[in-house]
């Protein structure tokens, strides 16, 4: 009975293995062979002249360096936010965390524009800057630095870290901290001895989701950056598409997810087992009172309005505003098929299309990614090698994974080049480095011993599943879940390659819209992105809401 | 529960195949991601033929060609559009059309088709030229330039936006134009032009959409600084089409003096081996009719190459179309456009 049951579970195992292998590796290897293998003998020059040439260790170097000073400012900020969300009782502050995504839905046109509102030559910090000090001059030169590239992916990041954080320290008690005060060890002793090693498991595991992801940049570089930065994505874009040379395109490919892979190494190996006695939010979380703690509180929650709010303000009053008159025309109009044109649908009939996409993705991911998750935390050397290779998917060129698709999933069974199914398994295999960086500090960090005496008490593996592990990833579960359904309602290119009115998502609408030329097209966009605002923050609050019907609030 | 659950995710790739079987009467157009066309004409074909029409967009003009490409074994589809003379040489070295010399070529004039093997159909052609805010110009009783060397000058400084060439179809199409304007060769290169630009303070970004939308100043448009900037011939009239009030009249204008725009045609081609080529032929007969060429302005901003297609009324008003545009050989094209970015980023980086 015993060995039947663990039977199943491996069988359970296979499951995301086999997803990503069929959807990532096998793709990817396809690719790969094409490229570096053309007439059937294995063609090296393409690796010769990368190792040889300044300019593409250069571009290696920078991507390095842009991706360590984003994450390091990301969770320079993020960390004390984290705190004061885990240990203080506020109001508005599940909306607060939830609103605090949004950024990370936006296409990157739009945040731009949103950005040159507010930073730009003529911007409104600009323009307040000079009214203050009355200058004549704008004396913020933003617009195409390293500066803004590094704001930018803050704008995007800093939810990412903040919520992996704030969850899992809200379930780490504060006994050890408590004793540590008793035994004279003041607030500066306390973050270095006490605070910053219990967070550790989250640190890291939010740092290397925001370094691969900044790692991988590609809008933000190109649009925010202008001509004179490049990544490694750009150049692996730029060879594969405009200049078709796919070995070059794939020697960077593998330079880049190798230097993936390595980051990776290094952080599982300084990965420690931390077991934490698992206490509810409501005994580690109270109100603020003193005077530091309400300051600390209250820049935290300016922090937040001013760098993720400031631009989606911009934005909604910008997307409101036609020459400083009040006129929402544009908005009006979102409801009707505008042209009698093939695929521009009705913008709202986009916002079914993306949801049920984003529905699927996230159920996708949530299953896999716990599943995964659980691998993961099981030692032995195999686990080992997993955590690094469900990230690889963030760490590959999209461009790469494309071409991938195209020759590797061509034959049935598995013909999907033509089918809309590609568009949530991509987006799955997005989603998916979320939920496992969401869910695993916290899975990691549940006592064996727990689970050990419901099964003395007689409790099935299943039932100590449900009882004690679900309860307490809840909040892991919801920020994963979160971050799933932002990543599918925020992604576009692969919802581009299918054209079926089904598959017309609102990201798509929004870059249809904003390749015409004129007014109402440049408007109706605006006002397209802060309807995916919207739509994603009633998202947002529903997570929320189910994970508290669902396993209670801990 | 969890085993259900696998059972879902098993259903679902059980799903997959389904969605695999392949349909006869139905016909696949691989196509880039700016496509769009009136519904009712797409209709009035499927009903006339019997044939259901699929559209594929697969990305821009670069990444589709590839995709074409890579999959030349296994096409992707029956007909690819949207292929420019920028990308065509690729696409014809590769061989991956099968020829068909359509009636209607008749209608055609016969500079737009690009050799005696029929293997892709022109369709439509748009200029890039640089476009203006009308307003910024009176205002300032500023003239027009009339060359592409104009705009080196004083009275022009820091007024012009442009596109990348190594990440934008529009700025590559200037690119070109410059090179087919000052040569390769000589006491004053393409290079040393886009030099003088630069000192001219020119401003250079990444895609049409910020250029256009970011940093070209329009009347009207809270958005932008500069009154110049490399767009299409077309632009104007769709800014009038898609204006909040059309009768206001235009407030951008193109420039269309002779050399100062690179004309981009676009082909239709059959993929070698495709599943349905019949029905194949008789699209790219139907693309060349007046009933779909006519509606290409209002969809794709971009001109009809059937001479007696009949222009909308906004095209017919605010359209310029240039009667010299800058020509570069496709083969040349493909040939030098690694070298050609290279060197043009070397010199705009430095």
């Amino acid at each position: 009975m015993k060995r039947r049951a663990r039977d199943y579970w491996g069988i359970v195992y296979l499951v995301p293995l086999v997803f990503l292998g069929v959807f990532y590796v096998y793709p990817l290897l396809s690719i790969l062979d094409v490229s570096l293998r053309p007439a059937g003998v294995l063609d090296l020059t393409a690796f010769v002249r990368l190792l040889t040439s300044d300019y593409y260790s250069g571009t290696l170097l920078f991507t390095v360096y842009q991706a360590a000073l984003s994450t390091a400012f990301t969770l320079l900020l993020a960390t004390p936010c984290a705190f004061v969300f885990a240990r203080y009782q506020f109001r508005g502050k599940t909306l607060l965390l939830s609103l605090a995504t949004l950024p990370f839905v936006l296409p990157t046109v739009v945040v731009a524009l949103a950005f040159a509102t507010l930073l730009g030559a003529d911007g409104l910090f600009n323009d307040l800057v000079k009214t203050l000090f009355s200058l004549d001059y704008a004396p913020i030169q933003l617009e195409r630095t390293l500066a803004m590239i590094i704001i930018a992916h803050v704008f995007y990041n800093f939810a990412v870290a903040l919520r992996i954080m704030t969850s899992y320290w809200s379930s780490v008690g504060l006994g050890i901290e408590e004793a540590a005060r008793c035994l004279g060890a003041d607030e500066l002793a306390l973050w270095r001895d006490v605070r910053l090693p219990l967070l550790r498991p989250a640190l890291l595991s939010a740092g290397a989701l925001v370094f691969i992801f900044t790692f991988t940049s590609f809008g933000v570089i190109l649009i925010l950056g202008g001509i004179r930065f490049a990544t490694l994505e750009v150049q692996i874009y730029y060879q594969a598409v405009n200049m078709f040379n796919l070995p070059l395109a794939a020697a960077l490919s593998l330079v880049q997810i190798f230097s993936m892979l390595a980051m990776m190494v290094v952080y599982t190996a300084t990965q420690k087992k931390l077991h934490l006695a698992p206490v509810s939010s409501k005994t580690t979380a109270k109100r603020a009172k003193s005077l530091v703690e309400r300051l600390g509180l209250n820049v935290c929650v300016a922090l937040i309005a001013i760098l993720l709010f400031s631009p989606l303000v911009a934005l909604i009053l910008r997307s409101m505003l036609a020459a400083g008159q009040l006129d929402l025309a544009n908005y009006a109009s979102l409801a009707q098929k505008s042209r009698g044109s093939l695929l521009f649908i009705a913008p709202l009939e986009s916002v079914f299309n993306s949801l049920r996409f984003a529905l699927m993705a996230m159920t996708m991911a949530l299953i896999l990614g716990l599943i995964a998750s659980y691998m993961i935390k099981r030692r032995g050397r195999l686990s080992r090698l997993l955590d690094p290779l469900f990230m690889l998917p963030l760490a590959t060129s999209a461009v790469t994974l494309g071409f991938g698709f195209i020759i590797a999933l061509d034959e049935p069974p598995l013909n999907l080049r033509a089918s809309w199914l590609i568009i949530p398994i991509s987006h799955t295999l997005i989603a998916l480095p979320f939920v496992i960086r969401s869910v695993l500090p916290s899975l990691r960090s549940i006592p064996p011993s727990l689970r050990e005496a419901a099964q003395t008490l007689g409790a099935r593996p299943i039932d100590a599943l449900l009882t004690i592990d679900l309860p307490l990833l809840g909040r892991g579960i919801a920020v994963g879940a979160t971050f799933a359904f932002t990543v599918s309602m925020g992604e576009f290119g692969a919802s581009l390659f299918v054209a079926q009115r089904e598959s017309v998502t609102i990201p798509v609408v929004i870059y249809r819209l904003l390749g015409d030329p004129g007014m109402t097209s440049y408007r109706q966009a605006l006002a397209m992105s802060v309807l995916l605002m919207l739509v994603c923050a009633a998202g947002f609050l529903l997570i929320e809401r189910l994970r508290i019907a669902g396993v209670g609030e801990f | 529960m969890i085993l259900r659950t696998v059972a879902a995710i098993l259903l679902t790739l059980a799903g997959i195949c389904a969605a695999a079987a392949q349909d006869e009467s139905r016909l696949v157009l691989l196509t880039h991601d700016s496509f769009a066309m009136t519904e009712s004409v797409l209709e009035a074909f499927e009903r006339h033929s019997g044939v259901s029409v699929q559209i594929l967009r697969s990305g821009d003009a670069g990444q589709m060609v590839n995709q074409a490409i890579l999959s030349k074994n296994n096409p992707l589809g029956d007909l690819l559009y949207g292929v420019d003379n920028t990308f065509l040489s690729r696409a014809l070295e590769a061989g991956i059309f099968a020829p068909y010399e359509s009636a209607e070529l008749a209608y055609v004039d016969e500079a737009f088709i690009p050799d005696d093997s029929f293997r892709v159909t022109p369709v439509d052609f748009g200029d890039v030229c640089l476009n203006y805010d009308i307003a910024y110009f009176e205002e300032r009783e500023l003239q027009l330039p009339a060359s592409l060397s104009d705009l080196t000058k004083e009275e022009y400084r820091g007024l012009l936006v442009a596109e990348n060439p190594a990440t934008s179809s529009p700025g590559l199409a200037f690119l070109l134009a410059t090179i087919a304007q000052f040569g390769v060769d000589g006491e004053h290169t393409y290079l040393d032009y886009w030099q003088d630009l630069a000192a001219n303070d020119l401003l250079v970004v990444d895609g049409w959409t910020d250029a256009y939308y970011g940093e070209f100043k329009v009347t009207g448009r809270d958005t932008g600084s500069r009154p110049m900037v490399v767009s299409y011939a077309s632009s104007p009239p769709a800014e009038v089409y898609f204006s909040e009030d059309p009768d206001a009249g235009a407030i951008t204008g193109a420039i269309v003096g002779d050399n100062m725009c690179f004309r981009q045609v676009e082909y239709v081609g059959i993929l070698a081996g495709a599943a349905n080529e019949t029905a194949a032929r008789q699209f790219i007969d139907f693309m060349l009719s007046p009933a779909f060429q006519e509606e290409l302005p209002l969809n794709m901003f971009v001109f009809p190459v059937r001479e007696d297609a009949m222009l909308p009324e906004v095209f017919a008003e605010y359209a310029l179309i240039p009667e010299n545009p800058a020509v570069v050989d496709p083969a040349d094209i493909e040939a030098n456009r690694e070298d050609w970015i290279q060197a043009w980023m070397e010199v705009m980086l430095r």
